[in-house]
């Protein structure tokens, strides 16, 4: 019997196998399709105060192994998903963490605030990374001193498991991870999507409305690596592997370079039920491999020569 | 309940220029499809097209459901690909049909190019209903005309090859017209599928003449399941309205084509 059960902060979850924001909308779309009480966790659809209608069409494009999109946070607002999705989701025996979306500091806490008092929320992961709305995404995602402020300020609201959700359009992600691990954070996620854009060459227009959109998908599963292993190497704080996992193989390739816990995204598209797919892979893994416990697995990296 | 399988293709055959029907073994989809749903197909196990392809349900048949495909894309030239015997990677049935419980005595069906993969199966089931259905289908040139499984069929091509030479929808308006339909307007229901301009002429002509009208349209999609929010289309509210969930079947007075 493999051990699967991770620990993320004060969060335990019993696989390291999440699925991502924005792809699983609130976790209670397919429940006759995708048994969720499999999953580690469910991170739902990006929150924020008020709700959002989201970005004009067309919104989303296909490019090479991947995809663009620029959704625009469309979401039901914080009330309403107290209301109407926590309870549904509660019933079922999978972390639920809340990912929050916010224009101002005190936004993120008012949230916050509000799903303190309500029941069935195990953590919190904080976006601040979207790269599709005009405010609080990448403005604060790319600024370390409105990094550390939306951390420091959260933290103050809840003792509950606080994640933040980092973007791979900066110099040094790590540079971001620490702030995060000084202000309080439990631990980080990364990588949100990368900035793309895409032009139709018959009609000379840009594929999706708003220009430019987050690129998601295996394309970009080496940036993703590449950004966990730096973190990993250069800041103590557990991290939360994203960003083009649709195998099983995927999964363990993040968690070697890393990675405590994954989280599937775009290839929930392809096919709802991948991540319990890669859940099996990764104890069929584990069980070839004698190896006991999947903790094992994370930062199990193996480096030849001295790095330079 | 959606369906996820891995089913048999039972045959895959070239039907007009460049356009091909794939009959699938799916029991429980045929069982379950209702006319203007969709399946999405998973293509390539390399990720390569990544996303899967929605299809509208051309027609059941017992155990099987058909589609219909011009091979002109990376996934569709791929799809045109498969034998009879290869399994392929479905799931289904997806998103709103069209009403047919509302008031109508004659079913007007209006497609544009492949804009007809919808009809056969709906037309199955009017059929069932007693309704008469009088079939309008247009196309470039009379080499990509698609009719099988439709009733008392009208043709248009823009090149004039093969009945009325204009488009569809011209052809539609001075049939109608000619009718000489007094009062009975209100009997008529209009469905119509196929490429945007076609689609935005007949709302026009339909809010012209007050005739109750749906449309399936089609968008940029990912997920198929409302997972992603990606195929938003604007609705009359201001809102937007998800195309694999909320349609792909709308009243035409529902949204805004774009």
């Amino acid at each position: 019997m493999v051990k699967t059960e991770v620990t993320i902060g004060k969060l335990k979850i019993k696989n390291p196998v999440l699925v991502a924001s924005g792809t699983f909308g609130y976790g209670d779309e397919l429940l006759g399709t995708v048994d969720i009480s499999k999953l580690g966790g469910i991170v739902t659809k990006s929150l924020t105060l008020k709700p959002k209608i989201g970005n004009p069409p067309p919104r989303i494009a296909e490019t090479p192994c991947g995809m663009l999109n620029s959704i625009g946070l469309e979401n039901i607002g914080v009330d309403k998903f107290i209301t109407e999705k926590l309870p549904v989701l509660r019933n079922y025996d999978t972390a639920i963490i809340v990912n929050i979306a916010a224009k101002r500091v005190e936004d993120y806490c008012e949230i916050i605030k509000r799903l303190e008092d309500a029941e069935g929320v195990s953590a919190y992961e904080i976006n601040i990374s979207c790269p599709n709305v005009k405010e609080g995404g990448l403005e604060f995602g790319t600024n370390l001193s409105m990094t550390a402020k939306i951390v420091k300020e959260t933290r103050k609201i809840t003792d509950k498991t606080l994640i933040i959700k980092l973007t791979p359009n900066v110099t040094r992600i790590s540079d971001f991870a620490k702030v995060c691990k000084e202000e309080g954070a439990d631990a980080v996620s990364l990588i949100n999507t990368v900035v793309g854009m895409a032009i139709d060459i018959k009609t000379r227009k840009p594929k999706i409305a708003s220009i430019t959109g987050g690129l998601s998908g295996p394309a970009i599963k080496p940036i993703a690596i590449a950004k966990v292993f730096e973190v990993f190497k250069n800041v103590d704080i557990p991290i939360i592997g994203i960003g083009g996992i649709t195998t099983w193989e995927d999964a363990v390739e993040f968690m070697i370079a890393g990675a405590k816990a994954v989280q599937v995204g775009t290839a929930n598209f392809v096919d709802p039920t991948v991540s319990l797919q890669i859940i099996s892979g990764i104890i069929r893994y584990c069980e070839e491999n004698e190896i006991f416990d999947v903790n094992e697995i994370v930062g199990s990296i193996v480096l030849d020569s001295p790095q330079v | 309940m959606i369906i996820k399988t891995t089913a048999l293709v039972v045959s895959n055959e070239l039907v007009a220029e460049n356009i091909y029907r794939m009959e699938i073994l799916s029991p429980e989809i045929s069982r379950n499809a209702k006319p203007g749903q969709f399946i999405n197909i998973k293509i390539s196990e390399n990720f390569d097209p990544f996303l899967p392809r929605p299809f509208s349900i051309y027609n059941t048949i017992e155990d099987k459901i058909q589609i219909i495909f011009n091979a002109i894309g990376k996934g569709t030239k791929i799809l045109s690909t498969f034998k009879a015997g290869a399994s392929i990677n479905i799931f289904g049935p997806l998103g709103r049909g069209f009403n047919i419980a509302d008031e109508f005595d004659i079913a007007v069906v209006v497609a544009g190019g492949l804009g007809i993969a919808p009809f056969p199966f709906l037309t199955k089931i009017l059929k069932e209903k007693n309704k008469k259905i009088i079939s309008f289908v247009g196309a470039k040139t009379k080499n990509q005309i698609v009719t099988d499984g439709l009733e008392n069929i009208k043709i248009a091509t823009d090149d004039g090859s093969l009945g009325y030479k204009g488009t569809i929808i011209e052809f539609l308006k001075s049939n109608i017209l000619n009718m000489n339909l007094t009062s009975s307007l209100s009997t008529f229901k209009i469905f119509g599928c196929g490429p945007n301009p076609m689609l935005k002429a007949l709302v026009n002509l339909c809010n012209e003449l007050k005739i109750n009208c749906e449309i399936s349209v089609e968008t940029q999609m990912a997920c198929g399941t409302g997972l992603c929010r990606g195929c938003a289309v604007r609705s009359k509210d201001g809102n937007y309205k998800l195309a694999c969930k909320d349609g792909p079947v709308f009243n035409s007075n529902e949204i805004i084509l774009w």
